[in-house]
């Protein structure tokens, strides 16, 4: 072991993107003319060369185990040529230049039973998400669970194109947001709603303070002392629970088993198609945890989904409909209840309230 | 051989359609993988607790980088010594996710033998994360990594991985070489990379078009968005062959049987109102075009980009932590992108020279241009203020002028004033 360390080397970046491709990827670089999407999760993209690749898109879990990406490793060479690729929202690709090799595939696919087609075109892709109580420390929900049961539920969503437009899913289990859920059209958002619970025996050794004052966006933490001990103390008043003081002082954790759970976010896009982009906007300020399928959650989403389904236009995404049929009307629609939690009190706030008498009634 | 633990609650993820991650690992698990068994047992205790059971941090790494390793530890060891160190390590994917098995099978080979088995494919920046490892096997992994020809990616107070979107390997759209940038850049700035020396992180991420499929400029410090500034490219024949319902709308993604209908899903949808069909023609006036790819979208074998191409760079994207979330702001409208990549480049230099002079500790460049203000962050850059960088001029009188700007500057002599201006 001594000698493998003693012969490591530093800074030589990742393995060059063109060792990665297949022939056909090399040959027909910047040479693409158009795509068709032929069915759900099947792609044929043509070259101005003549030559067509068909890619076969597959749901994949972000976590998943070595055994699984050697089942996917599997197909790949047998079929890819020993090529395959992931996309940026977990799916995985298949890639193969010739016909004759596509229903054998979409059989082997099949076959291997974890393997879904879909993802394409107007449909409820795979979710974007962080790692919830599998690896973080942070968190207020687990993410892959909670993934999978609102997966299950959409799935007919996922690998069919009945959807006015796509519908981008992401999740991330706390307002870190590592999955960058602000521009989604719906997003799946785990919150704290206690104020950090204070050990102060322990907070001076395990943390700066003058750091842990700084961290809060707040100003709601002032130094204190307790019992003796060098610590700090927080206006609860002020905390918007955001955790921040908690990623610098780990002396103040928030998670709590009742004061955590989900709030829904809706009509966020990262697209400049048509409209510009747009963050997504709260719909459901919370929700409890409730594994291991979170059945509110995934009912709620689903209802908004299947509203948005039946009243937007053609091409017009969550939040373009949202904008177009005006937010009091979606709160109608979608039968989810208005509060003052909706209601922004943060900075620029005033600039998200009615300055107008055009509403609806 | 791995103990097992009951996991009725994460059994109920085993139902469904879509692909359960708690039959993967636990198929692992049942192969002997002792970390795969007991983080099915506290991920079941999490359920039950609602709680996660990860302590915070740990400052454990690789000598020579400061970053690329994430210290993660147990907090109920003694029940799942498996995950007792679940350490993580970023593993700097090829751009735009393209694989080699034989090369990735390099990877697996070493984390089968040296971590838990288990990884993210791939994580939020867009790495591939190996998921579990104990102290004592990082130095190892990361040797026999580099030694393969894989390397760390970046974490902490550092530049991010860079990611880009499948550009012209498998895109008609991209107007950018998506890939190249993203390896050129990775490549230029390792240092940035593997030793946190900022206020904060930094991220790139590169979009081969507008679409903004790697959600660039929602998730990037910086985002590199292809675009063009000449004509739409029309093919009259296939617009008609659209219009006779010859080929499928939207390139299949409303159904094979989907049609166009020219009036209602693009002249109507087109934001700026620049586009007609008169007489069987499409005529698009390109001067008033914002280039938002609807059209394209939709008639993707009538309708391509302009040849002229480069790049708008938009500055600042951010999630919520601190002071909220941001989206980048244009800075650059259009910037060709060419191989080496050189007057980027010096953007970029001035741009973190700038943050690095002027960043507070865990600030984002975008919350420092807010904090000080964009005029003197395009300043710093050596940039003009050009309307487009703005969606409309400000509509408060509080404007800042420099003395310089006004005639006589600042100093006056209040007794002057007064020979004028009885008190």
């Amino acid at each position: 072991m001594a000698e493998i360390v003693a012969n490591k080397l530093t800074d030589i970046g990742p393995p060059k993107y063109d060792e990665m491709w297949p022939e056909v990827i090399k040959k027909n670089y910047g040479k693409w003319l158009y795509h068709e999407i032929l069915e759900p999760g099947v792609l044929v993209h043509v070259s101005e060369t003549g030559d067509k690749v068909w890619s076969l898109r597959c749901a994949a879990t972000r976590l998943m185990t070595t055994m699984h990406l050697e089942n996917i490793c599997k197909i790949a060479d047998q079929f890819g040529g020993g090529f395959f690729r992931f996309t940026t929202r977990n799916n995985v690709e298949f890639i193969i230049d010739d016909e004759s090799k596509l229903e054998p595939l979409k059989k082997a696919l099949a076959d291997n039973g974890q393997l879904p087609l879909g993802g394409t075109g107007a449909s409820v892709t795979n979710i974007v998400h962080t790692q919830g109580w599998v690896h973080c420390h942070t968190p207020a929900i687990d993410a892959s669970g909670v993934v999978k049961a609102v997966m299950d539920e959409l799935f007919d969503y996922f690998n069919s194109h009945k959807l006015p437009a796509q519908v981008r899913i992401s999740l991330a289990c706390c307002l870190n947001m590592c999955g960058a859920v602000h521009c989604s059209d719906i997003s799946i958002l785990g919150v704290h709603r206690k104020p950090p619970v204070i050990e102060h025996s322990h907070l001076d050794k395990m943390c700066e303070i003058p750091t842990t004052i700084a961290a809060c966006p707040t100003a709601a933490i002032k130094p204190a002392k307790v019992d003796d001990f060098k610590s700090v103390a927080v206006n609860a008043d002020r905390c918007m629970f955001c955790g921040n003081c908690y990623t610098m002082c780990p002396a103040m954790p928030l998670a709590d088993a009742e004061g955590d759970g989900i709030a829904l976010w809706v009509g966020g896009k990262v697209s400049n198609s048509k409209s510009m982009p747009m963050f997504s906007k709260l719909a459901v300020p919370y929700i409890p945890n409730e594994p291991p399928r979170w059945p509110t959650t995934v009912d709620t989403i689903k209802k908004i989904v299947e509203v948005y389904a039946g009243d937007a236009m053609k091409y017009e995404r969550v939040g373009e409909w949202a904008q177009r049929i005006g937010w009091e009307k979606f709160f109608e629609k979608t039968g989810i209840e208005f509060s003052h939690h909706h209601i922004d009190d943060y900075r620029f706030a005033a600039t998200t309230w009615r300055t107008s008498t055009q509403f609806k009634w | 051989m791995a103990k097992l633990h009951d996991t009725p609650m994460l059994d109920e993820l085993e139902k469904g359609p879509w692909p359960s991650f708690v039959t993967d690992i636990k198929k692992l698990a049942e192969a002997g993988n002792e970390p795969c068994a007991d983080l099915l047992g506290q991920l079941e205790l999490s359920y039950k607790d609602k709680e996660g059971h990860w302590k915070h941090g740990g400052i454990v790494g690789v000598l020579g980088y400061g970053g690329g390793v994430i210290g993660r530890y147990s907090d109920v060891p003694e029940l799942f010594p498996g995950v007792e160190h679940f350490h993580t390590l970023r593993v700097n994917q090829p751009a735009s996710k393209f694989y080699k098995t034989e090369r990735l099978r390099e990877v697996t080979e070493i984390w089968d033998r040296r971590g838990s088995g288990m990884l993210n494919m791939h994580g939020s920046t867009g790495d591939m994360v190996l998921l579990g490892a104990f102290t004592e096997e990082l130095e190892p992994i990361f040797a026999e990594l580099t030694q393969k020809g894989w390397d760390l990616g970046g974490s902490g107070s550092a530049l991010r991985t860079p990611s880009c979107c499948v550009g012209k390997a498998r895109c008609e759209y991209a107007c950018i070489d998506t890939q190249d940038i993203c390896y050129n850049l990775t490549m230029e700035f390792q240092d940035e990379m593997h030793r946190p020396a900022w206020p904060y992180k930094f991220k790139f991420k590169v979009d081969g078009c507008p679409n903004c499929c790697v959600a660039s400029l929602a998730r990037s410090d910086c985002a590199i968005i292809g675009t063009w500034r000449d004509d739409i490219r029309i093919d009259q024949e296939k617009v008609a062959a659209y219009v006779a319902g010859d080929i499928a709308a939207n390139g299949g993604g409303h159904g094979l049987d989907d049609k166009v209908d020219i009036k209602a899903d693009v002249i109507d949808l087109c934001p700026t109102g620049c586009m007609f069909y008169e007489d069987g023609k499409l005529t698009i006036n390109n001067a008033e075009c914002t280039r938002c790819m609807h059209c394209i979208n939709v008639m993707p074998q009538a309708l391509r980009p302009g040849l002229d191409k480069g790049a708008s760079i938009l500055i600042g994207a951010k999630a919520p932590i601190l002071d909220g979330a941001q989206m980048g702001s244009l800075i650059i409208p259009f910037i060709k992108m060419e191989e080496p990549y050189d007057e980027f480049k010096e953007f970029v230099e001035k741009m973190w020279d700038w943050w690095d002079e002027n960043g507070k500790n865990r600030e984002r460049i975008g919350e420092c241009i807010q904090r000080l203000g964009l005029s003197a962050f395009i300043e710093a850059c050596d940039l003009d203020p050009i309307p487009q960088m703005v969606k409309e001029p400000r509509s408060n009188p509080y404007i800042f002028y420099k003395e310089d700007e006004v005639p006589g500057g600042f100093e006056r002599d209040i007794s002057d004033y007064r020979k004028k201006h009885a008190r």
